[in-house]
């Protein structure tokens, strides 16, 4: 083998090697990604059956009620609707009513949101922009309930 | 009287940083030897006001001034010492306060041991080093003053977070920023390469220890910060491929393809240029890290607060940086060409595919980090991937870094005879095979993933072994052993922390138990072989906060092997909650317990994790970082560079 078809060897494995580790990259990707859902998404019918999302909103006032062991019931709101959530484990320290949290989990065939994670920031003033992002949109409207959480979405985009 | 002698010493700062750019760069132009010297006095000078300025922060929140606005929000006259010293660190004005003063102390560094570098090499480092210093110091005068006074004066502060009231984050911030920083001086060192155009092994030799030891503080840097997240966040896990972690990641992927890059510029003179464009990316990785960090377009529990006046600015700082030196790259890069070749099976070869493999890593990560702000940006469509899209890549590509990673270190430089290598490999294969087997059916349950962990971790160990064999076969072990390099030992006690950690992310991952479940006082629950039985939680109060404190019994065959302490705190200035996990640390085991919520009854929600071998994840981490440090205190760098340097300070002398 010459030197120039030896460093031409070299070349295409790399091409090859590369093209590989992209076409592997792409398709990891496609398979993992999650959308970021409201829960008025949710309730239009955008997500994909049986696909994973996040779904972000606000914990409803009065909504939590707990059942055998650790499963957990409450209802998470944007400004116009309201997702039933079912969850079974431990809540972060920061969940509380009428905070801002962030579920990862399924719709299942009931409509409810079942979540096999749930996250609430560390800050009480901290938002995921994600959150406070689907919330302002909608800041025309009444949103009553929702205002102190909303105030605090302001703080922490300022 | 102190915080506005603080902000005066910062703004002198500045003029320092000033004088250490452009004296030296007009001296370089105008080839005035005293005009390149100023640069050493000044970069003194700004050391030494940058850390008046960090000392007077220090004194105002020792001394509880909460006039001040940054310690206003910081402290509070409850926090204990320890806490409102490390609390300077604890937010954004401040983190950059100590960005800058570590950056400053690169510099003196530098311009310390400088005396052996080419005055123009070492005038235009520095100068390079002084135009990072002024984006810093600009951003902190003009967006995040640390000094800012308050009107009117609060009482009482506002109070540390308390997810950084643990001992973990005192050093893990300081240690991190020292790699990110240290990895300006390896930028600063190859756009002056480019500059001066001399880029031959001497210059290498001057670069290696500082990237070497830049990467081992950023290597320990990341490990802490994994240890605090295990201890101080509940709930048992010790990387999320969480953006920030990501984004601190990046950079030492980058850092550690360009010390291997280094290896073979130095040894061989090869992939010159491709050094140079890797010390680049890694100091640009750390800056975009930066803005990631601060300017909040993150969701993590890193991101302080969003301002988008920061984020453009040190976007901005960001693209200036990398569009000045990429340019630069793309003209002057000729100038550093490589003009050697080598043969398949060399060492080099096993660089360059150690490099790939590691560019590649990095390219996935910040795929998966970036493409989703992209899209949001472009299309408004919030997406993200989660931790199963970097665990597909990463994984394999470790592994088949860990493969090539036996056979390069075994490699010679230039060519070796296929022979020679199969004699020397084959027994370390069949030895590394056997054992493997023999391990994964003693580790219990046969898993594809620990016997694929135990072999490629046992290939690297026992190649390892191999080589000091063969490299002391001569003079005998007990002779020879002496006689390696420190920075052979370095490679060889970094490459074994490689597979350390390989070994503890294995075997955490597939062998960990977790349950949460809700006992009541006087409850036990048996997890894998051990009894753990929950008596209750008490309240407790501490200096600034008030808890409750569980209390785990753990038997094991019915003998009390340890008592663990959970806590549930409520730090009462800010109203937060946290979490304090009770851990029993071992060499083959931690037994990990969390309290969860309250519930009705006296009930707790109970988080128990077993997790094996997770201590060697951060073992393998800090040999890693060690070897790092071995083999930046190789003696060579010190030694023979000196006559060396005497010859090129000659030469410059001649050709000026």
């Amino acid at each position: 083998m010459t030197k120039r078809q030896q460093r031409m060897m070299t070349v295409g494995a790399l091409v090859l090697g590369i093209g590989a580790a992209a076409a592997l990259g792409f398709t990891a990707f496609r398979k993992n990604m999650m959308y970021f859902q409201t829960p008025s998404d949710l309730i239009a019918g955008k997500t994909p059956a049986g696909a994973k999302v996040r779904l972000g909103g606000l914990v409803e006032q009065g909504s939590v009620t707990r059942g055998d062991g650790l499963t957990v019931k409450f209802r998470m709101a944007d400004c116009t609707n309201v997702v039933n959530v079912r969850y079974d484990g431990i809540l972060p320290d920061l969940f509380r009513e009428g905070q801002g949290i962030v579920a990862t989990g399924r719709v299942a065939e009931d409509g409810a949101f079942v979540a096999d994670e749930v996250l609430a920031k560390h800050d009480e003033n901290y938002m995921p922009p994600d959150l406070a992002d689907s919330l302002k949109t909608d800041t025309g409207h009444s949103c009553a309930p929702f205002k102190s959480a909303m105030q605090s979405a302001m703080q922490s985009s300022q | 009287m102190f915080a506005e002698l603080g902000h005066f010493a910062l703004i002198l700062a500045l003029a320092a940083s000033l004088l250490q750019l452009l004296v030296p760069a007009y001296g370089l132009v105008t080839r005035n030897g005293r005009a390149l010297s100023v640069a050493s006095s000044a970069a003194q000078a700004q050391f030494f006001l940058m850390l008046t300025a960090y000392l007077c922060l220090t004194y105002c929140f020792i001394d509880k001034d909460f006039s001040v606005a940054y310690v206003a929000a910081n402290s509070h006259s409850n926090l204990p010492l320890m806490y409102r010293i490390s609390a300077v660190w604890g937010a954004h004005e401040g983190s950059f306060l100590l960005w800058g003063l570590m950056l400053s102390g690169w510099t003196l560094a530098v311009s310390i041991f400088n005396r052996r570098l080419p005055q123009d090499l070492a005038a235009t480092v520095l100068a390079v080093l002084g135009f990072i210093s002024i984006g810093f110091l600009l951003f902190m005068l003009l967006t995040s003053n640390p000094f800012d006074r308050l009107f009117p004066v609060p009482l009482e502060g506002q109070d540390l977070n308390p997810l950084l009231q643990d001992p973990g984050l005192i050093i893990h911030p300081p240690t991190l920023y020292m790699g990110y920083v240290g990895l300006s001086v390896a930028f600063a060192f190859a756009v002056a390469a480019l500059i001066t155009g001399k880029l031959d092994s001497a210059w290498v030799r001057w670069t290696r220890p500082w990237t070497t030891a830049a990467w081992a503080f950023l290597t320990m840097g990341i490990t802490l910060g994994s240890w605090w997240a295990y201890n101080e966040l509940g709930w048992g896990g010790w990387w999320f491929w969480d953006p920030v972690e990501n984004a601190s990641f990046m950079p030492w992927l980058v850092g550690t393809a360009l010390i291997h890059s280094l290896a073979a510029t130095e040894k061989r003179g090869v992939f010159k240029s491709w050094t140079v464009l890797l010390a680049i990316a890694a100091f640009s990785l750390s800056l975009l890290g930066t803005f990631l960090v601060r300017s909040g377009v993150l969701t993590s529990v890193h991101a302080f607060a969003s301002d988008p006046e920061r984020g453009v600015f040190i976007l901005a700082f960001l693209l200036l940086v990398v569009g000045s030196s990429l340019a630069l790259f793309a003209v002057r890069a000729p100038v550093v060409k490589s003009q050697v070749g080598f043969a398949m099976w060399s060492r080099e070869t096993f660089l360059l595919i150690n490099n790939i493999i590691l560019v590649v890593s990095s390219a996935m990560i910040l795929l998966g980090t970036l493409y989703p702000l992209v899209l949001d940006a472009l299309t408004g469509t919030k997406l993200s991937v989660g931790p199963p899209y970097f665990d597909a890549l990463f994984v394999p590509l470790m592994g088949l870094l860990m493969a090539m990673m036996a056979v390069g270190v075994m490699v010679r430089w230039k060519d070796t005879p296929l022979k020679w290598l199969t004699s020397m490999l084959v027994p370390v294969l069949i030895t590394t095979a056997v054992l493997a087997f023999a391990l994964t059916f003693l580790h219990g349950e046969f898993r594809w993933s620990v016997l694929g962990v135990c072999l490629l971790s046992l290939w690297v160990v026992l190649a390892g072994l191999r080589d000091i064999r063969e490299k002391t076969r001569h003079k005998g072990l007990l002779k020879g052993l002496p006689s390696l390099t420190r920075s052979y030992w370095g490679m060889q006690v970094a490459h074994l922390g490689m597979a350390v950690c390989a070994v503890g992310v294995i075997l955490t991952t597939v062998g960990s138990f977790e349950r949460d479940m809700r006992m009541s006082p006087g409850d036990s629950v048996e997890i894998g072989g051990y009894r753990f039985i929950f008596e209750g939680a008490e309240h407790f109060e501490g200096p600034n906060f008030t808890s409750d404190k569980g209390t785990v019994r753990v038997l094991q065959d019915e003998r009390e092997i340890a008592v663990l302490h959970p806590e549930k705190r409520l730090y009462t200035v800010q109203q937060t909650v946290m979490t304090e996990a009770g851990i029993d640390a071992g060499i083959t085991r931690d037994l990990f317990v969390a309290l969860g919520e309250s519930l009705e009854g006296g009930d707790w929600a109970v988080r128990v994790h077993i997790k094996p071998f997770v201590r060697w994840i951060w073992l393998g981490a800090l040999l890693m970082g060690l070897g790092g440090l071995l083999a930046a205190a190789d003696k060579r760098y010190r030694m023979k560079v000196r006559t060396k340097v005497r010859d090129a300070l000659g030469m410059a002398g001649a050709r000026a």
